[in-house]
């Protein structure tokens, strides 16, 4: 079991903010007039539309089919009608659309029939895809699907799970612990066994002492397990962060827990998988947090897809407020607008009010103090990611390993200069994406090109070889007949006297070959309207041919002005 | 649009050069005491005319003034530049090292955070190589009223055999170069004191203190002063244990000259210095070596500034070469 804690280096310690709304026990929200239910749940995955607007619904009932490698499954929140599938604003900061499952309740809540799942008895892979199918992604913020997470069924040695809800203000993973401890833990086993580990830990931040106990008491004398308090600093729950404490491994960018032998999921989705195996529910509601400038902080269990707006009604925003974060103030965003829906990443509503979150102040010059450096939880040297993401010079951002930030926000937290540092280096990611991307589009531009080039000269050569090959044949068929038909084939017999005539009777051979060449397969089997319109057109071909001197062997003359307009695509 | 985080730490530029402004008083308390009250004259002017230059300074680059002069950094400098120069240097010397800090050290560079020297250094270093007479006038301890130094600084009558005395660290120079041992050095002349030079181990002492403040106020970090006392202290004392009587104790290097305003408000300079912790070690030794060096054996009585300006030289490649490893990426280097 867990010996000793590993620190990490970096974090900080804002007012973490927890008593407005960590007294409040969960409560249903009410049912709203009308839910959107975006289709895109999982990371990067849209789910297949498998319902049409009128079609009346159950609730649990199947509405997304996952496509891909990431999909998961999207289901109906309740019972009720298909109003409208079309395209709604998203909880996102830029209000981009997606594709919504608009549905209008019929107040009945009628569930589908739903079993619980044997899985003990079937195979790993059905076990998987039953996550799958009910929609379970991770709860803590990212919604990764986990059943893809939880695909290497060995050389897990450790499952890590994350209670440690670092961010300012945010409770709900508090309360859910502190309320249902038994089937997080329940879920939990069974996503320890799912992923083939030996033991399971739970990092719960030190600040949440009723959740630690309600977690140790559920642990009870369970064998495996541990509940192990962690120390409350910001961003202990930043998963390589908390497994870097519990475990002391870091896993680096671009690495998954798998590759290190751990594996780490919220306790959020340790609820969602114990309710979609020991009752067969799909994941159709989550506890989202509402605080901040409101009357009643609080947490409620909220069906996905709920509207924002319909939501901040149960915890009555006082009037001075002036933004809405959703997720933490740390890593969250503010909404662009609240008639957006809950989706299964929403963890919390935070009403801002300019008391709460002060407007920031005005950027100074950058001493190089380091504060930021020392903050990192990254252990990078953001200072330094800073002026070379400024000078645009983002070669050396990405040497001093740029990709390894996490966005936490630590650095700008501290940095005395109230220098947005964090945006500095999202434009400077986004920057780079956009360049690759740009040089991938060149680059398969010059592939095109070059193919097209090459397919050209390919086919230059294969008519000259057949030329040769005719010229051969004809040369071949003049010597062998000679004297015997003489008179029948004058111009031929000329032409194997005379060099000009040859020259003419060659051409003549091009001009066949070349008609043989440029022939398209698909008229191979023409109609006979077809076939009599090709004959004139043929016809016309040879009295040109005849006319006019053998037509040229096709140059590449259009390549250059291919060229010209290739990159500019 | 604002992005997150949301909340920020109640810290800005003007704090930090608030909390080392605080922390250099008890030093001047200490000078104020040892050596009379014409040091706070010099403060005042430099201050006045850090404020005006920063302010000059910024209407010319086509910027608000108001910022840059409220963030306190100008006079941070202009402290520092008074606090290396003689306590009785007339008023220009004092206006010129601060224009010379303020105004070209860190305004043609770009300003604040851009200057690749220590501009206060810059200012002494051009300050000793174009004045050397009148910057190697230091008075002894108690000997002047205030009235006398307030003359001296306006320009008055500048009899100036009758008011200075050497300093510990050039009496030592002088006697040695006339092929005496450090005992007999120390024993005659007046400038020693206990440990460094007579009334000037209390100014050290004070900003000893003041750069302990400092560090727990965590304004700075151990790196760069526990780098350059030990290194200060080791080279001496590596020599003075070969060969006492010629070379003089790391507790005398330490006390003396510009040791302590170096180890905790010079080298600790973020903008001009190395920022990562391996790189601080380094930066803050090699001022440390190149300082003893010149003191025991260079054409100036002391060499911190010189080895602050050689360092910073150093500083681009020495924070190149020391990045410390990323989370995750032990054992690499970028």
């Amino acid at each position: 079991m867990i010996g000793r804690l590993f620190g990490f280096r970096g974090g900080i310690e804002p007012d973490a903010h927890k008593n407005e709304s960590a007294g409040a026990a969960i409560r249903r929200a009410p049912l709203p007039g009308r839910l959107e239910v975006p289709l895109r749940q999982s990371t990067r995955a849209t789910a297949r539309c498998i319902v049409r607007p009128g079609q009346k619904v159950l609730k649990g009932e199947r509405i997304g089919d996952p496509e891909g490698v990431l999909g998961t499954a999207v289901h109906a929140p309740t019972s009720g009608t298909v109003a409208d599938v079309g395209r709604y604003a998203m909880a996102h900061p830029s209000g981009l659309e997606t594709r919504c499952v608009v549905i209008e309740p019929d107040g009945e809540e009628r569930w589908i029939d739903h079993a619980p799942f044997d899985y003990r008895n079937r195979s790993r892979g059905d076990a998987l895809a039953w996550l799958r199918d009910c929609g379970i992604v991770g709860l803590g913020g990212a919604t990764f699907p986990a059943h893809v997470k939880l695909g290497r069924g060995e050389g897990i040695d450790t499952l890590v799970l994350n209670g440690a809800e670092c961010e300012p203000w945010i409770t709900c993973d508090d309360r859910l612990m502190r309320e249902r401890a038994a089937d997080i833990l329940a879920g939990a086993l069974i996503l320890r066994d799912l992923i083939g580990a030996r033991e399971l830990v739970v990092g719960i931040e030190d600040n949440k002492p009723e959740a630690i106990a309600a977690m140790r008491a559920a642990a009870g004398a369970a064998t495996g397990v541990g509940v192990v308090p962690v120390p409350a600093r910001y961003p202990a729950g930043g998963e390589k962060q908390l497994i870097r404490v519990l475990t002391g491994i870091e896993i680096p960018y671009g690495k998954l827990g798998a590759d290190y032998g751990v594996q780490c999921f919220n306790v959020g989705t340790a609820y969602a998988v114990y309710r979609a195996i020991v009752h067969g529910e799909p994941l159709i509601s989550r506890i989202v947090t509402l605080t901040g400038n409101v009357e009643h902080p609080g947490n409620w269990e909220v069906l996905v897809g709920t509207p924002i707006d319909d939501l901040l009604r149960l915890a009555g925003p006082r009037p001075d407020t002036d933004r809405y974060l959703m997720g933490g103030p740390m890593m969250g965003f503010a909404l662009p607008r609240l008639d957006v829906p809950v989706v299964k990443g929403s963890n919390c509503i935070i009403c801002a009010s300019p008391a709460l979150f002060p407007p920031p102040m005005p950027e100074q010059p950058c001493i190089r103090c380091g504060e930021c450096a020392r903050a990192c939880p990254a252990e990078l040297q953001p200072f330094e990611l800073y002026w070379f993401s400024r000078a645009r010079n983002f070669g050396k951002a990405q040497e001093y390993h740029l990709f390894d930030c996490i966005e936490c926000g630590c650095c700008a937290y501290v940095c005395p200069s109230h220098i947005p540092l964090v945006d500095y280096y999202r434009f400077a990611k986004s920057e780079i994406w956009a360049r690759e991307r740009d040089k991938s589009a060149a680059d398969q531009a010059r592939e095109r090109f070059e193919f097209r080039n090459f397919r050209q000269e390919r086919e230059k050569e294969e008519k000259a070889a057949r030329l040769a090959a005719k010229a051969a044949e004809t040369h071949a068929r003049i010597a062998g007949e000679p004297a015997a038909d003489a008179a029948a084939t004058p111009s031929i017999q000329a032409a194997a006297d005379d060099p000009k005539k040859a020259l003419i009777a060659a051409a003549l051979a091009r001009a066949q070959a070349q008609k043989a060449a440029v022939r398209p397969r698909n008229v191979d089997d023409p109609s006979p309207g077809t076939q009599a319109e090709i004959d004139a057109i043929e016809a016309r071909r040879r009295r040109a041919a005849a006319a006019a001197e053998p037509a040229p062997a096709q140059t590449s003359s259009p390549a250059p002005e291919t060229h010209s307009r290739t990159p500019t695509r | 649009m604002i992005h997150s985080p949301y909340i920020r730490k109640p810290a800005s530029v003007q704090r930090v050069m608030g909390t080392v402004l605080l922390a250099l008083l008890p030093g001047i308390a200490a000078y104020v005491w040892q050596f009379g009250a014409g040091i706070l004259v010099n403060l005042a002017l430099a201050s006045a005319a850090a404020v005006a230059i920063e302010a000059l300074a910024m209407q010319l680059r086509g910027r608000p003034a108001a910022p840059a002069v409220a963030d306190l950094s100008a006079i941070v400098t202009a402290w520092l530049v008074v606090l290396s120069l003689p306590p009785i240097v007339p008023w220009w010397i004092t206006l010129l090292g601060v224009a010379i800090a303020v105004g070209a050290a860190k305004h043609l560079y770009g300003g604040l955070g851009q200057n690749p020297f220590n501009p206060a250094m810059v200012a002494f270093c051009a300050l000793i190589v174009a004045y050397p007479a009148l910057m190697s006038q230091w008075p002894a301890a108690g000997r002047l009223d205030f009235a006398t130094q307030f003359g001296l600084i306006l320009g008055g009558a500048r009899e100036l055999d009758a008011v200075t005395a050497a300093t510990a660290l050039d009496a030592l120079r002088t006697g040695m170069r006339g092929g005496d041992g450090v005992d007999l050095v120390v024993s005659q002349g007046g400038a020693f004191g206990a440990a460094g030079g007579k009334g000037w181990e209390w100014v050290a002492a004070g900003y000893a203190l003041g750069g302990l403040f400092l560090l727990a106020t965590r304004t700075i970090t151990w790196h760069l002063p526990a780098a350059f006392v030990a290194g200060l202290a080791l080279m001496s004392g590596a020599f003075w244990l070969f060969d006492a009587a010629r070379h003089a104790s790391p507790l005398f290097h330490l006390a003396s000259g510009g040791a302590m305003l170096a180890a905790f408000f010079i080298v600790t300079d973020p903008v001009s210095g190395a920022t990562t912790p391996r790189g601080k070690l380094i930066f803050a030794a090699g001022i440390a070596l190149i300082a003893w060096i010149i003191r025991s054996f260079g054409a100036y009585p002391d060499g911190i500034a010189f080895g602050v300006l050689l360092m910073n030289i150093c500083v681009p490649l020495i924070d190149m070469k020391t990045q410390p490893p990323v989370f995750g990426h032990r054992g690499e280097r970028p």
